[in-house]
């Protein structure tokens, strides 16, 4: 179904849904590079104002990606749940964005139309929003998971503590991995991206993190980022794998490039689930995106990179995840040029995990060939901790060592704790209490002696100088 | 410059002395201290320093000719190409671009060269220092170890403004069963010098990230080229013997080690 506006004289014509959403995105070098990308500002604006006008009923016959060739396509459509979509069914998108904006849109009440909404009507309301829109209405959208801690509560956010090391160095992990719960973070995940993708290493480094974890007794979990298929080898090798991570994207196609799918995943979840580790939920998968991973892997049917990266959080809300986040500024310049672009695709990417029901964080990042730097991940964080992001990443004064790449800093979180007063996991909080790291506020004492981690710290010490 | 006998002590909190024990391990920016819960003056200045050092990197150019005169010198045949994306600019917006040939360039390659069964590629990718710093280390070791499983390399092509992907072309224009990329790496704070590699089996036009194996950070500071190469060598032999490369073969070159024949420990 064709749509159309007039304005200024000239009629504005869009081919379909799919046309229409991709035109009306706010600018972006990823579009531009497909050849989606509105070509003028005020083509733009016009795709914009007819989407407003669009009712969201539309979006249930429109074709995206083509259901039979798509399994994600198809567990989207068929996974829809028409009487949770039924207090929004008569909506535009415009009125459906003044509806998020209202106290109308409690917590409870977007709680319950989830399961009613698809990832492109998530995808074309966040295209008519303002940053402050989008802040505004996830921090009023709350998604809570567990497995040793419990991540997402209200006036709080964690972190992901990782220590990569370039060569996947067990002491060089230890090091960065001690300097982060020394100064409060890691109650998302301990989690390495491990240089090479072999069951061995993967193996080695996890039992390491755990080794860490028990030693000092420190209520989170772990995990090691290499495919879903070495996870699932080690796992059946005895490892002791808690989360199982896997990079997924919104079509069949794109996963397929990443080599996995559905059937890979759940596969994968129930090899973590029957290992029984969590001690108060169940939720064990992480799984990363971003936008651009479908057109990189030339898999995004013509559809724009923000609406296929909304379509990857329907792949991630079907395996009940304990963390989801979009590796927000990694992928390049040419997906999101430069601090403008990233800042506001972060935003959008929480908004719509959080609106679709995922455990959403984000990786504030950029890399050297983009047009961005500290000051931009400085706006990007305090955005998201006040839109209520569950989680966010961070490595040793900001520079990962072993992707290259800048991400937030175990500092940076600490201030946006000191600016907002939003604390940790609570059962996180109170270790870093107990161990005497943090004082009753949860703020880092200036002088922390942290006596009740001494034996464990000596005792990884000495294991790591021994195998040297 | 302030006097640090005049500061007040309370200010700037020294890192844990646990810690002591462990940095020497990485290059990573551990035990910085803080300053309230931000960073210190200096660690901050350091890092917007090397960021700025990195983002000069990415801007520079790679010298294409004079490494294939040194390539040449080894005795391999060598060829310069180059990808559409033509200049720096276009390169960082358009990868599509630096993942194809400009025109007429396979032919020339394929007049050049004739077939080749193992092809190794260099590219600047996202750091030309990278290239400068350690493909030719990289290439010999890897040469050398591949000649201890009676492989060799039969021609070796320098591609500018060139990403993984370039590749394949390149490989399906000499009818290579196995072509080996090593690329500038995306530089990072810490290592502007970071060199990747991709091996492919079969490559062709379209083939998917899945069905390549990877060995990444490849520099004195990280993985030695030395014991890069042995990684390398082990999945092109792998690659070659079992007609495929990608998630189903995994890297383990270690087990080797452990276990394998008394002759592979010999440079290892």
């Amino acid at each position: 179904m064709a749509y159309s506006i007039a304005l200024d004289g000239t009629n504005w014509r869009f081919s379909d849904l799919k046309d229409l959403l991709a035109k009306a995105t706010p600018k972006r070098s990823g579009d531009e590079l497909a050849g989606l990308a509105a070509e003028s500002a005020v083509h733009r604006i016009a795709a914009q104002m007819a989407l407003a006008e669009a009712p969201l009923a539309d979006f249930l016959t429109a074709t995206f990606v083509p259901y039979e060739i798509d399994e994600v396509t198809r567990l989207i459509v068929d996974g829809h749940d028409a009487a949770a979509f039924r207090p929004i069914a008569s909506m535009t998108v415009g009125e459906f964005r003044e509806w998020l904006l209202s106290p109308q849109a409690t917590p409870e009440a977007l709680a319950a139309i989830r399961p009613g909404l698809t990832p492109e009507m998530v995808a074309a309301v966040s295209k008519l929003m303002r940053l402050q829109d989008l802040v505004l209405v996830a921090a009023k959208c709350r998604v809570v998971t567990a497995f040793r801690n419990t991540i997402g509560l209200p006036g709080r956010f964690a972190t992901r503590l990782q220590p990569n090391h370039p060569t996947d160095d067990s002491r060089g992990i230890a090091a960065s991995l001690v300097d982060g719960l020394l100064l409060g973070a890691g109650d998302a995940v301990f989690g390495v991206n491990p240089a090479t993708d072999g069951v061995q290493d993967y193996t080695r480094v996890v039992t390491l993190l755990d080794d860490i974890r028990a030693r000092l007794d420190v209520p989170t979990q772990t995990c090691c980022l290499g495919h879903v298929t070495t996870a699932i080898k080690a796992i059946n090798k005895g490892a002791p794998v808690d989360l199982v991570f896997q990079s997924i994207a919104g079509s069949e196609g794109a996963n397929a490039g990443f080599g996995v799918s559905l059937a890979v995943l759940a596969e994968a979840r129930d090899a973590a689930l029957s290992l029984g580790r969590g001690t108060i939920g169940r939720n064990v998968m992480y799984f990363e995106t971003g936008q651009g991973a479908a057109l990189s892997a030339n898999a995004h049917h013509g559809v724009d990179q923000q609406t296929m990266e909304a379509r990857a959080y329907a792949v991630a809300r079907r395996f009940e995840p304990l963390l989801v986040n979009t590796v927000v500024g990694f992928i390049g310049p040419e997906y999101l040029y430069n601090g403008k672009e990233i800042t506001r695709a972060g935003l959008e990417d929480h908004f719509c995990g959080k609106m679709l029901g995922v455990p959403m964080g984000v990786d504030v990042c950029y890399t050297n060939h983009c047009d961005a730097d500290q000051d931009d991940m400085d706006g990007l964080l305090l955005l998201l901790v006040n839109a209520g992001v569950n989680f966010v990443i961070t490595v040793p004064g900001a520079d990962d060592v072993m992707l290259n790449y800048q991400s937030l800093s175990y500092h940076d979180a600490l201030s946006a704790r000191d600016i907002t007063g939003r604390g940790r996991a609570p059962e996180f909080e109170a270790w870093l209490a107990k161990v005497g790291l943090t004082d009753s506020a949860g703020r880092l004492r200036p002088d922390p002696d942290p006596l009740a981690m001494r034996p464990g710290l000596a005792a990884i010490t000495a294991r790591l100088e021994a195998a040297e | 410059m302030s006097d640090e006998n005049n500061r007040p002590p309370e200010v700037v909190t020294p890192a844990t002395p646990v810690l002591d024990d462990l940095r020497r391990f990485t290059a990573a920016r551990v035990g910085l201290g803080r300053a309230g819960s931000g960073l210190p003056t200096a660690a901050h200045l350091k890092f917007t320093l090397d960021h700025a050092r990195a983002r000069d990197a990415v801007w520079s150019a790679m010298d294409a000719r004079g490494l294939a005169g040194e390539i040449a010198n080894r005795g391999y045949p060598v060829a310069v190409v180059a990808s559409e994306a033509g200049d720096r600019a276009t390169y960082v917006r358009r990868p599509d671009l630096g993942r194809t040939l400009a025109p007429a360039n396979g032919a020339l390659l394929r007049a050049k060269l004739g077939a080749a069964r193992i092809v190794a590629v260099i590219a600047d990718g996202l750091s030309a220092a990278a290239v400068g710093a350690n493909a030719l280390p990289t290439l010999d070791a890897v040469a050398a170890r591949l000649e201890a499983y009676g492989l060799a390399l039969d021609a070796v092509v320098v591609a500018e403004q060139g990403r993984v992907a370039i590749g394949d072309p390149i490989g399906a224009a000499l009818e290579a069963e196995l072509v080996i990329v090593l690329i500038g790496e995306r530089p990072g704070l810490s290592a502007a010098d970071s060199l990747g590699c991709y091996i492919t089996y079969r490559p062709a036009d379209g083939t998917p990230d899945s069905a390549r194996n990877c060995v990444s950070n490849i520099r004195p500071g990280g993985l030695a080229p030395k014991d890069a190469a042995f990684k390398i060598a082990w999945l092109a032999r792998e690659a070659l013997a079992r007609g495929l490369t990608g998630i189903d073969l995994k890297e383990d070159s270690a087990a080797e080690l452990e276990t394998g024949p008394a002759a592979l420990l010999i440079e290892g």
